[in-house]
């Protein structure tokens, strides 16, 4: 098709704007970053005048930085790996083998998918007060795990359906017994399902300010999105650790999406349609 | 020959293991609270405790009786407005932004990663540096348009009450325009080609495509994403509670249901806790977005439940 320069000239512009729109809040939080508190307040179009890390280094000593960061690991590695193992081994169960409670199961996980967690959060309080967990990274971890449950097994569930049974029925005459199947043949094959549910927690999980609000009291305990309401409660006034703590707080999920930009992009995708 | 058999039946036990460790995580710590939340909602409570069966009490005061009446309307309406400015300004910029991606440009990789970079960013670090670009006497918005010699426009944004609800808006679409122009990409590039071909060789002109052709055949996505902009819509909790505060300010301007549940459960509305009125909110929450949500899985994800 021919190419109209007027609309070709068009299409750019509206890029470049929303480039500039989507680009320039996140300039400025990282570039505001490295000024002094009255630099910004003189100037907070400019450029700051040197680049020195003393707002770093200030952040990082007046609130637990290294506590949230090792807290927020903590949460993420386990919560996402468990996600994926009892959802994956779920998912498989539920394509493979033809039960007759299955249709029941997989109606009793998408009640997950169609009500808001948050608003249980009372009934969830008490569970986790009975279970003495409250203000324990635990509390977190169940309720990622809890929250990510029916989205995995639906996708795992869907995944598995598309893969030949062949493979396994043949590890099967080798001998395998069933959680070797699954070991062996079933997790190799399955690393793009794995990769969406995997990227989609992970963002979930990583950057969830809701629940820690409500489950952890103590400031040692926060993860890197509660530490950021103890900054802002602290040092409303000194911009310039605001911006240092809210750049640096972003810095993991940034650094991880420049090398994997198609692969955060194409698993939120599929995850949304599948 | 018999043992062999008892040995099979032990192993076809085992299989349940594979279900067991998500049914029970997912039922401890998600079903049981939710029915839990929606059973509470027709009992007294004296803080934490279940005190007497009252019924349907908690939604007649809820809906009949000051001062909870008005903070219901009032951010049920709140949320109505979400949703429909949502939809200009996150799909309808979106659907554009993804229809130009979608043509002949250079740099699509590039545009696509920018414009999805938001996602990738906590709500509430969202939520807070936007407090800080929109503050009126130091913020980066007022500066830039006073530099461009639009002063007249100048304005404390989250604080002025005919523009914090907006303000807040613009900032979820922000963060969320980059995702819902991903989910329409995805569907444009499903759409088969011949089709175009055949189009052109009708004499149809691009106007004519785009209207007949293109946004008919995205429909699906269109569809869910209006979807799930709605019970975003009806969801949303953490931009406001970052940029206005658990009550929704200026003068509860900007107040949905998820942060008057909030203060429901918490005990800020009229002294102290009011867990059977917060937990109707919540069955209300339930009801709407439940709704919302099995049109997108019976419509659409049909195929899942076909055996």
């Amino acid at each position: 098709m021919k190419t109209n320069p007027l609309l070709q000239i068009i299409k750019y512009a509206v890029l470049a704007l929303f480039t500039f729109v989507f680009g320039y809040p996140i300039f400025l939080m990282i570039v505001s970053s490295f000024k002094e508190n009255a630099e910004i307040f003189t100037n907070p179009l400019s450029l700051p005048t040197s680049f020195n890390l003393d707002n770093y280094i200030e952040v990082w000593e007046v609130v637990n930085f290294s506590n949230y960061i090792v807290n927020s690991l903590i949460v993420s590695s386990s919560a996402v790996f468990i996600v994926l193992f009892v959802s994956s081994l779920a998912g498989y169960y539920l394509s493979r083998y033809r039960f007759k409670w299955n249709p029941y199961l997989l109606g009793f996980f998408m009640i997950g998918l169609m009500l808001p967690m948050k608003l249980a959060v009372i009934p969830l309080y008490m569970t986790m007060l009975k279970l003495g967990l409250v203000d324990t990274l635990f509390a977190l971890i169940f309720i990622y795990v809890a929250g990510g449950i029916p989205f995995a097994v639906f996708l795992f569930y869907g995944f598995f359906r598309t893969v030949p049974r062949a493979l396994e029925d043949s590890a099967r005459l080798d001998g395998c017994n069933d959680f070797q199947v699954y070991y062996r043949i079933v997790l190799p094959i399955m690393k793009p399902a794995i990769s969406i549910v995997g990227i989609v927690n992970l963002i979930n999980v990583w950057n969830d300010f809701f629940y820690p609000l409500i489950f952890i009291r103590t400031d040692s305990l926060s993860t890197i999105p509660l530490g950021m309401l103890t900054l802002f409660g602290e040092y409303d006034t000194q911009w310039n650790l605001l911006f240092a703590g809210l750049t640096l707080s972003s810095l993991p999920m940034i650094i991880a999406f420049l090398f994997a930009s198609r692969q955060f992009m194409d698993s939120l995708t599929e995850g949304a349609v599948k | 020959m018999t043992k062999i058999k008892r040995k099979n039946r032990y192993k076809k036990h085992l299989v349940h293991l594979f279900i067991l460790p998500a049914a029970l995580l997912y039922g401890v710590f998600q079903l049981y609270p939710l029915i839990s939340a929606a059973l509470n909602s027709f009992y007294s409570f004296n803080g934490f405790e279940r005190v007497d069966f009252i019924g349907f009490q908690n939604f007649i005061t809820l809906f009949t009786e000051k001062p909870y009446k008005d903070f219901f309307l009032n951010a049920f309406s709140h949320n109505w407005i979400y949703f429909f400015v949502t939809v200009i300004t996150q799909l309808i910029i979106s659907l554009i932004l993804a229809l130009i991606i979608h043509s002949k440009i250079k740099g699509k990789e590039f545009f696509k990663s920018m414009f999805f970079l938001p996602k990738l960013l906590s709500v509430i670090v969202i939520g807070f540096l936007f407090s800080l670009i929109l503050n009126p006497t130091r913020g980066a918005l007022n500066t830039l348009l006073e530099a461009i010699g639009l002063e007249a426009f100048t304005r404390p944004w989250l604080g002025d009450m005919s523009t914090a609800l907006l303000s807040v808006i613009f900032v979820d679409s922000w963060a969320s325009i980059g995702f819902s122009m991903l989910i329409f990409l995805a569907g444009l590039q499903a759409i088969d080609k011949e089709i175009f071909e055949a189009a052109r060789i009708d004499g149809a002109n691009s106007f004519t495509v785009l209207f007949r052709i293109t946004i008919p055949m995205i429909g699906p996505a269109l569809m869910i994403m209006t979807v799930l902009t709605f019970i975003g819509s009806f969801e949303t909790f953490e931009y406001v509670f970052a940029m206005q505060g658990s009550s929704g300010g200026p003068y509860y301007s900007t107040d949905v249901l998820t942060t008057f549940f909030y203060r429901l459960a918490f005990g800020t509305v009229d002294g102290g806790q009011a867990i059977g009125l917060g937990s109707a909110v919540a069955v209300v929450l339930f009801i709407i977005i439940g709704m919302a949500t099995s049109i997108i899985l019976f419509v659409f994800k049909r195929k899942d439940f076909e055996r």
